[in-house]
């Protein structure tokens, strides 16, 4: 479904990426994992349109994405949760989650999704008026996370989805992860919670320094101490 | 004589709400812009001047005015759609100072136009003949016309308000305004949004034109002053806040009527004085936000 060939990325004149290969399958749960500053917000920033400078090929169901503008990824069916300011400050529950729906066609049955959509977290429909602001951490990236799939996107990219969340927060949304995936979602999944995310992924690459350097299942990966302790200690 | 100058003192305050009106309807224009597009316009008063030409305009070839005060905010909400795609848009990403300076230029270029083709002097502008006369509004007599500048002014911010509370689009502007990756990332066409909120605030600065020209007539020149106020009100009220820029445009208004009732001389210089101590105080203004400017 998406496939990766030789993504390369700068800020100015550093070179961030260097020719990453990455391929994600219908209905997979793909890891990307490695070291703070390895790139992996910056990877699944240039997927999502959000780069400038960017080279190499993204191609998402045969169709290259490069050149596109962000909101036209969006309506190719691609979601992005990005690692910071994820909700809009300014409004409420409701009304991020009505911007999940904003662009979207299916935005005539607007009422009916918020409805499932707050759902998916019970937390959410219990504050469905409150500025979205007030919410904590955990209750902030939940509703990120529904305001994503509230527009049924084909993958859904998801930046650090447990950081700095309470750990309770951290299950329920790792729960919600493998009951999408059992419903045939396709996830592209950016964690440093190393553990919990090749619990629920298929398979996992390692990026350090902006290459790719070992890809494997998420089994093998799990059972191999070394690689994690290479590549992965914060 | 107590009551005299009560009385005098009332209708000043209500002068200088008038006024503060015509400051709103720019302040908020100029604040949407801000706020959305991170553009200082500096063309601002150009369009307020140009609103009140094309009202003159049309006054003057039979238009009736209800049509006028339509007309001319409409069509220079046009040309500002058409400023905003070609000459703002190919700016953005290199920094604030390049469309202020572009919008600054595009001002000299607009005033001198309206030179060229309608001179140097200035015209009077018949108040339209229903809206003639003064009404008692309790603290004696008060000019009709100023009266129905508040209220259209009113109604427009009521409709504003329900834009942009109430509709799909009002929601994108106030979420864009906040954080444009977001809406971006959620299929949003940003450029189109802001194209479209730069028309509406020139049209919004066109329309107080042309409310203007039955009060002080039209002259080239008239975008200048009245834009530094707008300036002084956006900043006191919070750059990009669209209830501060009410708020500020109706407290500066009323500062600017009660300053020339007492010291006409000094009007202008209250309400930089103005500025400065609510600057002092609250460096955001009333309702800024920190930080919006980095
Ligand atoms: N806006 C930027 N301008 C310049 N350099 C940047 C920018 N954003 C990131 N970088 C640099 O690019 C490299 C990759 O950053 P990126 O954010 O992709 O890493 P990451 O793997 O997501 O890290 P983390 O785990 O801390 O989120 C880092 O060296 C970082 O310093
Ligand atoms: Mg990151």
């Amino acid at each position: 479904m998406l496939k990766i060939r030789g993504l390369e990325a700068w800020y100015g004149a550093s070179h961030v990426l260097q020719k990453i290969d990455l391929d994600v399958a219908r209905g997979e749960i793909v890891c990307l994992i490695g070291r703070n500053g390895a790139g992996k917000t910056t990877t699944l920033k240039s997927v999502a349109g959000l780069i400038d400078k960017v080279g190499g090929s993204v191609e998402f169901e045969g169709e290259e994405l490069l050149g596109l503008p962000a909101h036209v990824r969006f309506h190719r069916g691609l979601a992005y949760v990005p690692e910071e300011r994820r909700i809009v400050p300014g409004l409420d529950v409701r009304e991020n989650l009505r911007l999940g729906l904003i662009a979207s066609p299916l935005k005539k049955r607007e009422t009916q999704a918020i409805r499932e959509a707050s759902m998916i977290f019970p937390r959410l429909a219990e504050r469905i008026t409150q500025s979205a602001i007030t919410l904590s951490g955990g209750e902030q990236q939940m509703l990120a996370i529904a305001r994503a799939l509230i527009s049924q996107p084909k993958l859904i990219m998801l930046d650090e989805p447990s950081e700095g969340i309470m750990p309770v927060l951290v299950d329920e949304m790792f729960e919600l992860f493998g009951k999408l995936k059992s419903q045939g979602a396709t996830i592209l999944l950016v964690e440093q919670n190393v553990e919990l995310a090749l619990a629920i992924a298929d398979r996992a690459y390692i990026i350090d320094q902006g290459a790719i350097v070992h890809h494997a299942t998420a089994a093998a990966l799990l059972a191999d101490a070394e690689i994690q302790e290479k590549y992965c200690a914060v | 004589m107590a009551g005299l100058t009560l009385q005098l003192l009332g209708l000043q305050l209500f002068t200088g709400v008038a006024l503060g009106a015509l400051y709103v309807l720019l302040a908020v224009g100029l604040s949407l812009i801000f706020g959305m597009l991170t553009v200082v316009n500096f063309a601002h008063g150009a369009f307020y001047m140009l609103g009140a030409y094309v009202g003159m305009w049309l006054l003057m070839h039979g238009v009736n005015f209800w049509l006028a005060l339509a007309l001319a905010p409409l069509a220079v909400g046009l040309l500002g759609l058409a400023v905003e795609r070609t000459l703002i848009r190919p700016l953005y990403g290199r920094g604030i100072d390049y469309p202020l300076l572009l919008t600054f230029g595009l001002s000299y270029i607009i005033v001198e136009g309206v030179r060229v083709v309608f001179g140097n002097t200035g015209y009077p502008v018949d108040t339209p003949e229903i809206l003639q006369g003064a009404v008692n509004i309790g603290v004696g007599y008060f000019p009709l016309y100023r009266l129905f500048v508040i209220a259209a002014t009113a109604v427009i911010l009521l409709a504003l308000w329900l834009f942009l509370e109430r509709t799909s689009f009002g929601l994108i502007v106030r979420a864009g305004a906040r954080d444009p990756q977001i809406v971006r990332i959620l299929g949003v066409d940003v450029a189109r949004v802001w194209l479209i909120v730069f028309g509406l605030g020139t049209a919004l600065a066109a329309l107080a034109g042309v409310l203007a020209a039955p009060l002080q007539g039209v002259i080239p020149e008239m975008g200048g002053p009245i834009l530094a106020e707008a300036f002084v009100v956006t900043v006191v009220g919070g750059m990009g806040s669209l209830v501060g820029a009410v708020l500020a445009g109706l407290l500066v208004g009323v500062v600017v009527s009660m300053t020339s009732l007492f010291a006409p001389e000094m009007s202008r210089v209250a309400i930089f004085a103005l500025m400065a101590v609510v600057l002092l105080i609250k460096p955001q203004g009333f309702f800024g936000r920190a930080g919006l400017m980095s």
